[in-house]
C-alpha cells in the first residue's frame, strides 16, 4: 500500500530489528549474491593476519541493503527515488542491528508529492553503523 | 568499473533479497508481485551494486588461473605489494558512502550497462585510521533503450592503517 502525504507528519518514525546475532554465513551469502568476494568479509585468517582487523566484518552494502527493507516496507514497493548512506562504523558477526527512519520533510515538486526521511541503523550498543537519507514518492 | 552487459534476472534478485534478509514477496514471487503497485518483480534498492558480477575485471572476485589475495595454505595468496590496495587496512580500501538515485526501478528482463566517471578526491586525518584518502565515483546505469535508470555515487576510503575499534 502506498503512503498518502495527508496521513504523514514530519517527525513520524518507524523502527525495525534488521538482524539479531548476525551470522558469518550471511556475509558469505551476501558475497555470493553481490559478487563482492573481498576476503575481509569471509576469510578470517586473511583479515586477522594480513589486513590487521580482529576478524571478518560485514560488507557496508549488506547493512545498507538490510536497512533498505525498513524503507521499502514503509514507503511501499517501487516508491523510493533516492537512498544514500554513510558507513560510519563496522558491523561484526554477532551484532544485532536496529534501523530507525524519521520523516524530515513533506514537499511537492512539479506536482509530485515527496517524503524525505533520515535513517540510522545502530548496533546492540546503540552505536550508529549506517546513517543516511531517502526520498520517496507518496500519494497526495 | 564498467559493465557492458548486466542482465537483470529473477533468480539473481531472489538470491540477493535472501542475502539481505528481506522476505518481501515482490523480490521472489511473480504472482504476488503482479498484485503490487509496480505489477512485476523489481530489484531491492541496493541491487545495482551486484553489477560487479558482470564486470569482467572486477578485482574483488577470484579470476580463474590468477593469484588471489585471500588465504589458502598461507594467510594470503599474493604478496602485499601486488594486492593493488584492495585488502582493507594498511593502505587498503573500505566503502565510505553509497547513494542511489532511482529514475525507475529495474526488473527481470532489463539489460543494463554501467559507465563510471571518477568524481572528487579529498583527504582527511582520522584518529582511528590515520590519513584517509576519499575517492568518489559516479556510475550511470542505462537500460536496453539507453534510458538512464539509476545514478549511483560511491565513495571509497583508503586508510593508512586498519580502523581501530
Amino acid at each position: 500500500m502506498a503512503l498518502s502525504a495527508a496521513d504523514l507528519s514530519v517527525g513520524d518514525t518507524r523502527s525495525m530489528v534488521l538482524v539479531e546475532d548476525l551470522k558469518r554465513t550471511q556475509l558469505v551469502q551476501y558475497a555470493g549474491a553481490s559478487g563482492d568476494y573481498n576476503p575481509l568479509h569471509t576469510d578470517d585468517l586473511y583479515t586477522r593476519e594480513v589486513a590487521g582487523y580482529p576478524g571478518v566484518f560485514a560488507h557496508g552494502m549488506l547493512t545498507m541493503g538490510m536497512t533498505g527493507r525498513l524503507l521499502t516496507d514503509w514507503v511501499g514497493d517501487g516508491r523510493l527515488t533516492d537512498y544514500g548512506v554513510r558507513f560510519v562504523n563496522q558491523v561484526w558477526p554477532g551484532d544485532t542491528l536496529t534501523a530507525t527512519a524519521e520523516i524530515t520533510a513533506l514537499r511537492e515538486e512539479d506536482g509530485v508529492h515527496l517524503v524525505d526521511l533520515s535513517v540510522v541503523t545502530v548496533n546492540q550498543d546503540d552505536i550508529p553503523v549506517v546513517t543516511g537519507t531517502a526520498t520517496a514518492r507518496v500519494d497526495a | 568499473m564498467a559493465v557492458e552487459r548486466f542482465p537483470v534476472e529473477a533468480s539473481h534478485i531472489l538470491m540477493f533479497a535472501r542475502s539481505i534478509g528481506d522476505p518481501n514477496p515482490i523480490y521472489e514471487d511473480e504472482a504476488q508481485a503482479a498484485e503490487t503497485e509496480p505489477g512485476r518483480i523489481i530489484a531491492p534498492p541496493t541491487f545495482a551494486q551486484a553489477s560487479a558480477q558482470f564486470d569482467p575485471d572486477y578485482r574483488l572476485r577470484p579470476q580463474i588461473g590468477e593469484p588471489w589475495f585471500g588465504s589458502g595454505k598461507e594467510p594470503t595468496g599474493v604478496t602485499r605489494q601486488s594486492t593493488g590496495g584492495s585488502g582493507g587496512g594498511n593502505g587498503g580500501s573500505l566503502h565510505a558512502e553509497q547513494h542511489f538515485q532511482y529514475h525507475r526501478h529495474i526488473s527481470p528482463g532489463d539489460v543494463l550497462t554501467a559507465t563510471v566517471v571518477p568524481g572528487e578526491t579529498w583527504e582527511k586525518q582520522s584518529k582511528r585510521a590515520g590519513k584517509l584518502i576519499f575517492r568518489e565515483t559516479v556510475t550511470e546505469y542505462r537500460d536496453q533503450h539507453g534510458e538512464l535508470v539509476i545514478t549511483a555515487r560511491g565513495v571509497g576510503v583508503q586508510t593508512e592503517k586498519p580502523v581501530e575499534n
